[in-house]
């Protein structure tokens, strides 16, 4: 076994807790040496990545470009030939596995929630249908593998250590590509992240209007309105109410969802709440897996007996 | 200009999923099927940039669905509609290579397509094709602006942070969403079209052989393994209450 290569995410100056979950899982594979590669001036922070024996520091910019930073990994899995390749299921890592698979030609799976090594081969297993069903592929390395966030314990996979370094230079690209800015996100009227108590709408909600239901449960229980990607993107509710992989990470006290299905992306955002209780018609919903309670019933009859009984 | 939209049809989530006898694939007998809903977004999107001298081509694969993608595509706007055939794909690298065979024959200046979809066990279609034809892409989109040969885009990251950035054109864009709810098409539009238009057809050779990974099992999560189920208010109201929330 040619061990493993971990592709660092990184934001804003911190590697994300996806990098470490990712070395937390390198960590339990026993695939032989495993190798972290960071990007800029994150090598500095190599300390944090003790999981790691070494640490390929990329030079370039801190700043991701889809171009320099698949054309960098591709040189660092060329140095190192690893035959697991682990990189962040986000929305960096579809514009860095993708291409990175496609121009080294190796295996791609997606949407990973765990890895088994099975010494010939891998059998990787993904989170597809909206999480609603569990999907093996059997792989023999070098394979990429893109690992959802939230599948593994970042806190295991965060060790102080001093993993030996080396650089590597970005291959240069054509620079069709070019990076602009970073955009730090408008403040809402409320910021949901320091919640105590949330309900959050899906699209089982069915329309704007109906939100109104979960709002009168809202001022009952003096809780704040959070919701799930659709109804962003439907124009119903503001990015700021947006919990998930796009949108927030919340730790509230109590989290009530009503009429969401609970997709991969939104689970992530969420699953750490002390209390969560779904409200939800569909009784296969893999909301009821992070659930610690669950009602199966229609939405909005759950809501009026609920706002009735509390009143 | 001349804007690609990549249309695929995938199982309806609303309805109950199954596995099939062999434990390797969905049993698709009482599957409904639908538009990928980014997919639509990026059909959107491309209608929403497009001037009046553009064009916007809708392609989608052959076989269940293609006509109703492409004749609603149709309805909504697009100028051309085009349907793969000759040949059946299998995930996304058979996708993408089906793809880039009529589009490196239609040479577009923007390529558009939904940032992933529910069965694309094998990586994201626009990324992967994009590379495979050696064009720059980006994931996650949801504003495009262009000008001139150039595309100005924002990506979204997590945490509601996004970064711009610019790509010189021809390009593929993973869309996330457009700046405007998808139009929606009458039926009777949908009908009219299918009276009064005719799809392209394009045959596609040799899409390869696979991912490189082989599907041994499907399997539904367990429903319900963490929740404790409720079924009656009371009960619920006296959770809330011992939670100390009311």
């Amino acid at each position: 076994m040619a061990g493993t290569l971990v592709v660092c995410e990184h934001l804003a100056g911190k590697f994300s807790d996806i990098t470490f979950e990712m070395l937390d899982l390198a960590n339990s594979l026993g695939t032989g040496e495993i190798n972290a590669l960071t990007f800029g001036s994150m090598a500095e922070n190599a300390g944090e990545l003790g999981i790691a024996n070494k640490v390929i520091s990329a030079s370039c910019s801190n700043d991701f470009n889809p171009e320099t930073y698949s054309a960098a990994t591709v040189a660092a899995i060329e140095s190192t030939s690893p035959d697991l390749i682990l990189i962040a299921s986000t929305s960096m890592g579809y514009d860095l596995a993708n291409p990175v698979a496609a121009s080294l030609d190796l295996p791609l799976v997606a949407y990973c929630t765990g890895i088994q090594n099975n010494g010939e081969d891998f059998v990787c297993t993904s989170s597809l249908y909206g999480g609603k069903m569990n999907v093996s592929s059997k792989v023999s390395g070098p394979v990429v593998a893109m690992v959802l966030s939230g599948t593994h314990d970042a806190d295991s996979g965060r060790r102080e250590g001093a993993p030996s370094m080396s650089e590597i230079a970005a291959p240069a690209t054509d620079g069709k590509i070019r990076f602009k800015r970073l955009i730090e996100p408008e403040p809402g009227d409320v910021d949901i992240t320091q919640s105590e108590i949330l309900i959050a709408v899906g699209r089982g909600i069915g329309s704007k209007d109906d939100i109104e239901v979960a709002e009168e449960l809202a001022e009952l229980l003096n809780a704040d309105i959070a919701c799930s990607r659709p109804l962003v993107d439907a124009g119903w509710m503001e990015k700021s109410r947006q919990v998930g992989k796009s949108g927030f990470k919340v730790k509230p006290k109590l989290y009530i969802t009503l009429g969401i299905s609970g997709a991969p992306e939104h689970i992530e955002g969420m699953k750490d709440s002390a209390t969560i209780i779904a409200i939800n018609s569909d009784e296969n919903a893999p909301i009821f897996d992070v659930a610690h309670y669950g009602v199966v019933e229609d939405l909005f009859e759950v809501c009026e007996e609920l706002i009735e009984e509390l009143e | 200009m001349k804007i690609a939209v990549l249309l695929k049809w995938v199982p309806d989530l609303v309805e109950e999923l199954e596995v099939d006898d062999d434990g390797t694939g969905l049993d698709t007998e009482d599957l409904k099927f639908k538009l990928n809903e980014f997919d639509d977004h990026a059909l959107e999107e491309a209608l929403l940039l497009a001037g009046d001298d553009d064009e916007v081509i809708a392609l989608a694969m052959g076989g269940e669905g293609s006509e109703k993608m492409l004749f609603t595509a149709l309805a909504k706007g697009a100028t051309r509609a085009i349907r793969l055939t000759g040949s059946s794909t299998e995930g996304t690298t058979g996708l993408a290579t089906a793809f880039s065979q009529v589009l490196e024959a239609e040479s577009c200046d923007l390529i558009l397509t939904g940032v992933q979809s529910v069965d694309d066990r094998d990586g994201q279609l626009g990324p992967f094709m994009a590379s495979k034809m050696g064009l720059p892409c980006i994931s996650v989109v949801s504003e495009v602006s262009l000008s001139g040969q150039t595309a100005s885009v924002m990506k979204e990251y997590a945490g509601g942070m996004m970064a711009e950035f610019e790509v010189d054109l021809p390009a593929v864009l993973g869309i996330q969403a457009a700046r405007e709810t998808p139009r929606y098409a009458p039926v009777s539009k949908i009908r009219q079209m299918q009276q009064t238009s005719t799809l392209e057809e394009f045959s596609i050779t040799d899409t390869g052989t696979g991912s490189g990974s082989t599907v041994s099992g499907f399997s539904q999560p367990e429903g319900g393994s963490g929740a404790k189920m409720i079924s009656d208010i009371e009960e619920l109201a006296e959770l809330l209450n011992g939670l100390g929330v009311v």
